[in-house]
């Protein structure tokens, strides 16, 4: 076990080395470098004024240096201008001196995440408190979309081919067709719309990011669980579908245990093991449904940060981002393996 | 003019779908007519589920090509726009109608007041041109380095199926915000990457028939040469616009969509195909094939492959409704396509804005959408029930 777990931590950070140069390689390439100095400059800039901006900004060196940079492997740059020196790791201009007693190394691994271009502060901060709000947002996604989908697969898949089962089944297929961004309009136009709806909610949760309340939250955290939830309750209700057909089942009937305890004490334990996988591996997905409903919702969260950061070509918060986003699915994964194993005695990791 | 009732719009709607339901009729009247010479197809019309399915996505592909590709169902230009119709609501008749022109807004209009109606069945035609060909090209890559991971096992799996999670990690809204931005378009990253990926058709055709045919030159030389002229005409043409005849070319901002779809579908198709053949290679069949002396890009692509097909076929149709959402979210973020296509994803775009206000605009889109999807996932699933039952 300790062997397999060391061998999946090496997969892991050789992942997220790769896919952070994958990210960083994108970002850094001249168009999009030209693209954020002019921004951050003025966009009438001639080609030399965006080439000496770019330089006097150190995003000139060729792009492995800067990766290292950028994780805290090289040290950072340091640039002589007649005013004084300049670096990565400097803030402003300051005497050679200074600059002297600055830290050569900062990077991802000395803790230093480098600064927004976007929101003029520091990317950790930033990141924080966005994914604190996210985390609000997905905690309630959780309590609503896990009982529920594992009782709709339950009640389903007991009674194969019954009535209910039928009704049920739809339904999930139903929720798995409707992406967030159409669930989401559907359920603003019904429950939110001024014009013709309910009026029940609102259809901003912006609000919410203060104080949230079921009148302001209940529609994104409901669009997110939904498209997830058909998911999950299918995999539940083929999982429980199988177990009732097993041999101890049908022993328990015939010993005359009442349904209902057949259902409870015996089958949905072993019912339960592949939708727990299921759902760990859906945390990938629901990021992306964060995405989309904070945008939809305007909830200004960990996605909606994505976004700011992507269409701005923020790097060094759009590198933040990744890093999480990529932390996260790899986290899940591994506790999805060792979920699976854990609960199932009969596959070994070896 | 007056306004038009609910009744009369819902009537003249049909009306105006009429090649759809002519087509969709005689569809089924012939399927069903021939069902039991038609394999799985014609199974599936002895499944209620597959049945629903297929008719809702042929409704669309019908008022996809019929719409889109004949212009016989469209009621107006889906880009002009009318002065006074903006945002008003279905039914509304055309302000200033002229002869020959259709009088009524059946949908009403958008903010930029155009015709609802006529942009979702447009929408529906640009859903049809990428995702189904996007699906297959993901397919042709899935299959091409899948089989060999699946079939060899080793360091070419472990390092395949490296690649194929490294891109599964990718958080996919994050790679489509890094790849369909006019800034990576002009630096040619995409059209490198169609380089590559289109590739794959052409190599798995090639390998297709000359694993099967090579102990018949005369047949396999034919067979190579119509695949590698057409092949590679196309190739030129779709990836880098460099067709000889100047027939085939691809929009860039197109281009760059179906790269990015076919590149975030293959790493899943690849990991089905590889569990898929590692299992079918233990069995006797394969066996029997080794003992022949088969070669084993044979053993692969005719006989792995083809027990391969019934999970493949319904992965195909879910995949098609997936490569549906993902071309809606890249409308809905406004990536890729151009702000004024009619796509379902652009609209509902345009349409939420509104939303508090006005319905119209974005319910139709978003609905038709829905719609889609859901008969593909009810096609899978009549297909799956029936393709067990053998």
């Amino acid at each position: 076990m300790g062997l397999f777990f060391l061998r999946r931590l090496g997969v892991m950070i050789l992942t997220a080395l790769c896919l952070t140069f994958i990210v960083f390689f994108l970002t850094n390439l001249y168009p999009n470098l030209e693209k954020l100095a002019k921004t951050q400059g003025n966009f009438r800039m001639s080609d030399e004024q965006v080439e000496s901006y770019l330089r006097k900004e150190g995003y000139m060196q060729p792009t492995p240096i800067k990766y290292g940079q950028w994780l805290g492997a090289l040290p950072g740059w340091t640039l002589e201008t007649p005013d004084g020196v300049t670096g990565r790791c400097i803030d402003g201009i300051v005497t050679p001196a200074q600059a002297a007693d600055a830290r050569q190394f900062c990077g991802i691994l000395q803790g230093d995440w480098g600064v927004s271009t976007v929101f003029k502060t520091d990317v950790a901060s930033i990141i924080g408190e966005r994914l604190g709000l996210t985390a609000k947002l997905m905690f309630w996604v959780m309590v609503l979309m896990v009982p529920s989908a594992l009782i709709i697969g339950v009640l389903a898949g007991m009674r194969e081919g019954s009535r209910t089962d039928r009704t049920l089944s739809t339904f999930s297929i139903l929720s798995t067709a409707t992406p967030e961004y159409v669930s989401g309009v559907i359920l603003i136009a019904v429950f939110a719309s001024s014009s013709v709806g309910l009026k029940w909610f609102k259809g901003t949760a912006t609000g919410a990011m203060k104080d949230a309340t079921f009148e302001n939250f209940f529609l994104p955290v409901l669009t997110i669980a939904l498209y997830g939830m058909g998911y999950i309750a299918r995999m539940t209700r083929a999982s429980m579908a199988e177990v009732m057909t097993a041999q101890y089942i049908r022993t328990a009937r015939l010993k005359g245990v009442s349904f209902r305890n057949i259902v409870v004490k015996h089958a949905l334990r072993n019912a339960l093991i592949a939708p727990f996988t299921v759902i760990m591996l859906q945390f990938p997905w629901l990021l992306n449904g964060v995405v989309i409903v904070e945008t939809l919702f305007n909830y200004k969260g960990f996605g909606w940060t994505l976004v700011q950061a992507a269409s701005n070509n923020d790097i060094e918060l759009l590198l933040g981002v990744s890093v999480v986003s990529v932390i996260v699915v790899l986290v899940t994964q591994l506790i999805s393996d060792i979920g699976y194993v854990w609960l199932n005695p009969r596959i070994s990791v070896s | 003019m007056e306004p038009i009732g609910w009744i009369e719009i819902t009537t003249r709607i049909l009306t105006q779908l009429w090649p759809v339901w002519a087509a969709l009729f005689a569809t089924f009247a012939l399927s069903i007519r021939f069902k039991r010479r038609l394999g799985l197809y014609g199974k599936l019309f002895d499944s209620p589920i597959g049945m629903t399915g297929f008719a809702l996505v042929m409704f669309w592909v019908f008022a996809g090509v019929f719409g889109g590709g004949f212009d016989l169902i469209t009621t107006h230009d889906v880009l002009s726009q009318v002065s006074g119709m903006k945002n008003k609501v279905p039914g509304t008749p055309l302000n200033g109608a002229e002869a020959g022109e259709y009088p009524y807004y059946l949908m009403g209009g958008d903010n930029l007041a155009r015709d609802v109606f006529s942009r979702v069945i447009v929408g529906a035609w640009e859903v049809i041109k990428i995702a189904p060909f996007a699906t297959l090209f993901a397919f042709m890559v899935g299959i091409t380095l899948g089989l060999p991971a699946g079939y060899y096992g080793g360091k070419l799996d472990t390092f395949l199926s490296f690649l194929a999670n490294l891109i599964l990690a990718f958080p996919v809204i994050l790679l489509f915000y890094l790849l369909v931005t006019p800034e990576i378009v002009a630096t040619g990253i995409p059209v490198y990457m169609a380089g590559v990926l289109f590739m794959f058709p052409i190599v798995f055709l090639v390998i297709l028939f000359n694993a099967r045919f090579h102990t018949q030159p005369s047949k396999r030389n034919l067979y190579l040469g119509i695949t590698l002229v057409l092949g590679l005409w196309l190739y030129l043409g779709i990836a880098w616009n460099a067709d000889p005849l100047g027939l085939i070319s691809m929009p860039p901002n197109l281009l760059v969509v179906f790269v990015s779809v076919v590149f975030v579908n293959s790493p899943t198709v690849f990991r089905i195909v590889r569990g898929l053949a590692m299992d079918i290679k233990t069995r006797d069949y394969v066996a029997a094939a080794q003992t022949r002396g088969e070669g084993p890009w044979y053993i692969m692509l005719w006989e792995i492959l083809p027990n391969a097909r019934g999970p493949l076929i319904v992965d195909f149709c879910l995949r098609i409704g997936y490569t549906t959402i993902l071309l809606g979210t890249l409308g809905f973020f406004g990536l890729g396509l151009s702000s004024e296509s009619p796509d379902w994803g652009s609209t509902i775009n345009e349409g939420r804005k509104l939303l508090s206000i006005y319905l119209h605009p974005a319910l139709p889109p978003a609905l038709a959408l829905l719609s889609l999807v859901l008969g593909l996932n009810l096609l899978a699933d009549g297909l799956r029930e029936e393709s067990l039952k053998d």
